[in-house]
């Protein structure tokens, strides 16, 4: 996997003229960005702005770069940018196999043997038919990372991924979120509000509003 | 494709209309070139209001469209204010997509077999509470008044009113705010009067605007509840379109003029006394009654709500029953006996009608619902509300009907477009487009926006998306919404018989056409059909979703 490295740029977002949030950073290849802050700041908005869906009443600018390349102009589908919301939000009606294969690109070959090593990665073995509703809290969240990992991300963006889980889980999850992205070498913008979650990253916090 | 679909909802929806009210004007005028009339004058408008017991059938026309929707607007706020948070709630909602379903014809006709002198309500009460041992000589049906019609109407339009009530309130939390209320000191039924009905009422408008249009101009309903020596204004321009007599269409185009003056007549006073009473609410809003008439609003809203719902029930039951009647005396509450022979004397003629309804249905709700699909797909694209197409989709709803309708045949016949299903097709999709529109338009919204952002993130395109998550996620709602498609053109009357030029039959037109002179039985028969395959459609929109998704716990249980 080629390393990747995430470049903001003057990132300015405003909502009705009032300005919401600044930024000017650099993310290297496997390392964490954490923003904090308290909720109506806008740290959705910027996770939002970088993945390419920010709602039209924002007026946002400046450059988000990967590697040299600009994203500003591809629609999200094209930014090779995976996100992890609060909930798993695994797909209600495909299997969890099938929540896998949507992920995988068109391109890929022998899709179904990478589902199943997607899931023996997280000790899922032979979930691949069940109903994603029939897992538990942490299987859910253990699926989705594998279906953002197989859809072969350049960065990744987490929305406070850990603020639903129960707290044994939470530190657990976490652990093997932040384990995984390192190895795979993916620049990474955490938004939370928990300092937990910060510390977890070891890597560098922005403090908004 | 996508970005065609809004305008070409605009164009099929507007156009036609438009088209069709325009296409009136001459003839209204004394112009109309096909029969030799070429000499503009007034004399039409003469003839017209020379007519006798014109002027009452016009006031006839405005009382429905005024009474018609004030009182089942009232009922519809009263059964919410007293039923919202219990477990009636749940059963009313269950009820109303099937009641919606059945056509106005087939309810009209359940309700005159159940209120008629020798009906079945005053069976009940025959001869040991009334002593009537003949049925009494009292005009129920076709009263002078139009009382028995007005009360056909509301019957059929609460069901259309709870439906659009319900699928606003989501968007208002009115469980926070009865709570909020109650933390006040507010009784719930009151605390729901007070604080979410002000607020649902602008969301109401625009369907209580299609209830005023309906009601002022109906056709089939009132051919069979409604007053005969006059009948209603639109039955009158219907009579003088299908004269044999040419030269009546220039006094029906005249009175299709009137007829849609009278329905905006109808809005105006409705406009008006929305600025009076919504004052006086306000003001007895303010009053801070928290207590008082809380017991009788209850009482009167859930009996009220049982007796409406349960006579629109019993009076489907009816049709049934009266499908199987031999013969039947009159205190007795059942028949002497039960026969087949009705079903036997309609088998013979059933095919034509009955392929011409599942056609004109299916074809014009698999359009109406493509259209839609597409239309709402690329407002969700561009991310702004269509308020323009909100208007458009009403258009066809907001006119009446028998006005536009009657124009756009003559206009079909100048284009020589033979009448037939196509033209009878097109004119369904006028109104199954509206209804499938706003239908599917509000689970569309409301579905969560991280699924779409969610699957652009793992790199599928806008289509693929479209296709692999949003469509499957909405199938519920998109099976009920062509179960809505499907009753709506099911009981077109007037479009079918005025664009069809009467040559195109259906379970509805053979239905109405058995209001005067038919017997209980064959009408039992023809209505019964009719309601079934509605009912029948919002069977399987519901079954359908829950088969296919029986494995997926999460995409069961939803409303919509």
């Amino acid at each position: 996997m080629t390393a990747s490295r995430l470049t903001l740029k003057n990132i300015d977002i405003r909502l009705h003229g009032k300005v919401l949030l600044q930024l000017d950073t650099v993310i290297e290849p496997g390392a964490t960005l954490t923003v904090m802050g308290p909720s109506g700041v806008g740290k959705s908005s910027l996770l939002a702005y970088i993945a390419g869906f920010l709602a039209p009443e924002f007026d946002a600018s400046g450059e988000i770069y990967m590697n040299d390349r600009c994203l500003n102009s591809l629609p999200a589908e094209q930014r090779n940018i995976g996100l992890l919301f609060q909930d798993p939000l695994l797909f209600p009606h495909m299997s969890v196999a099938q929540n896998l294969g949507f992920a995988l690109p068109a391109r890929a070959r022998d899709r179904q043997a990478k589902v199943e090593q997607a899931l023996r990665a997280v000790s899922l073995e032979g979930f691949g038919h069940r109903d994603p509703a029939t897992l538990s809290g942490g299987q859910k969240a253990r699926v989705a990372l594998q279906r953002l990992l197989l859809s072969q991300p350049k960065a990744v963006l987490l929305d406070e991924p850990f603020s639903r889980l129960d707290a044994h889980l939470r530190q657990e999850v976490r652990q093997h979120v932040f384990q995984t992205l390192r190895e795979a070498g993916l620049p990474t913008i955490l938004v939370t509000h928990d300092a937990d979650d910060a510390a977890a990253t070891g890597g560098p916090v922005i403090e908004l509003g | 494709m996508l970005k065609a679909a809004p305008w070409l909802i605009i164009g099929v929806l507007i156009v036609p209309v438009l088209a069709g009210l325009f296409a009136i004007v001459p003839p209204a005028f004394g112009y109309l070139p096909a029969l030799q009339q070429t000499e503009p004058g007034l004399a039409v408008w003469a003839d017209l209001f020379n007519t006798p017991g014109i002027a009452r059938s016009a006031m006839l026309s405005l009382a429905a469209g005024v009474l018609t929707p004030l009182l089942s607007l009232m009922l519809v706020l009263l059964f919410l204010a007293s039923v919202s948070g219990t477990r009636w709630a749940h059963a009313m909602r269950r009820l109303v997509a099937p009641l919606l379903a059945v056509p106005h014809a087939a309810a009209a006709f359940g309700l005159a077999f159940l209120i008629a002198p020798s009906g079945f309500a005053l069976r009940l009460v025959s001869p040991e509470l009334s002593g009537w041992q003949r049925p009494p000589d009292l005009l129920i049906l076709n009263d002078p008044l139009g009382l028995t019609m007005m009360l056909g109407l509301v019957l059929k339009e609460i069901p259309f009113l709870l439906l659009m009530a319900l699928a606003a309130l989501p968007q208002l939390n009115p469980d926070q705010r009865v709570a909020m209320a109650r933390t006040l000191g507010y009784r719930p039924t009151l605390a729901w009067l007070w604080t979410v009905a002000p607020a649902l009422y602008p969301l109401l408008r625009l369907p209580l605007f299609a209830v005023i249009a309906f009601a002022s101009a109906t056709v089939d309903v009132a051919l069979i509840l409604g007053p005969t020596l006059p009948p209603t204004l639109s039955v009158r321009i219907v009579s003088w379109f299908s004269d044999p007599d040419l030269n009546q269409r220039l006094l029906a185009s005249a009175a299709a003029l009137l007829q849609l003056l009278i329905t905006l007549s109808a809005i105006g006073v409705w406009i008006g006394a929305e600025k009076v009473i919504g004052r006086l609410y306000h003001r007895l809003l303010l009053s801070g009654i928290r207590q008082t008439g809380h017991v009788l609003l209850n009482v009167a809203g859930r009996s009220l709500l049982v007796i409406t719902l349960g006579s629109l029930l019993l009076s489907l039951l009816l049709l049934v029953v009266h499908a199987f009647a031999g013969p039947w005396r009159f205190p007795a509450n059942l028949p002497d006996a039960w026969t087949t022979q009705h079903w036997q004397s309609v088998g013979p003629v059933l095919l034509t009608p009955l392929a011409n309804t599942l056609l004109l249905g299916l074809v014009s709700t698999l359009l109406a619902v493509v259209l839609v699909l597409a239309a709402l797909e690329h407002g969700s694209r561009q991310a702004r509300a269509p308020a323009r197409l909100l208007w458009a989709i009403y258009m066809p709803l907001l006119v009446p009907q028998v006005a536009f309708l009657y124009g756009l045949t003559l206009l079909l016949e100048q284009l020589r477009w033979l009448p037939g299903l196509v033209t009878v097709g097109f004119a369904h999709s006028l109104f199954v487009v509206p209804y499938v529109y706003l239908s599917l338009a509000e689970p569309y919204r409301r579905l969560d926006p991280r699924w779409q952002q969610l699957s652009a993130t793992l790199g599928a395109s806008a289509n693929r998306t479209w296709w692999r998550i949003k469509l499957p996620l909405l199938m519920a709602p998109i099976a009920t919404a062509c179960a809505v498609g499907l009753a709506v053109s099911i009981g077109q009357y007037l479009a079918t018989l005025l664009t069809g030029a009467g040559r195109v039959s259906t379970l509805t037109t053979e239905a109405v056409a058995l209001a005067s002179g038919g017997t209980r039985g064959t009408i039992a028969v023809w209505a019964l059909l009719q309601a079934a395959i509605p009912m029948l459609g919002f069977a399987l929109a519901i079954a359908l979703p829950r088969f296919c998704w029986r494995h997926r716990r999460d995409m069961r249980g939803q409303l919509t």
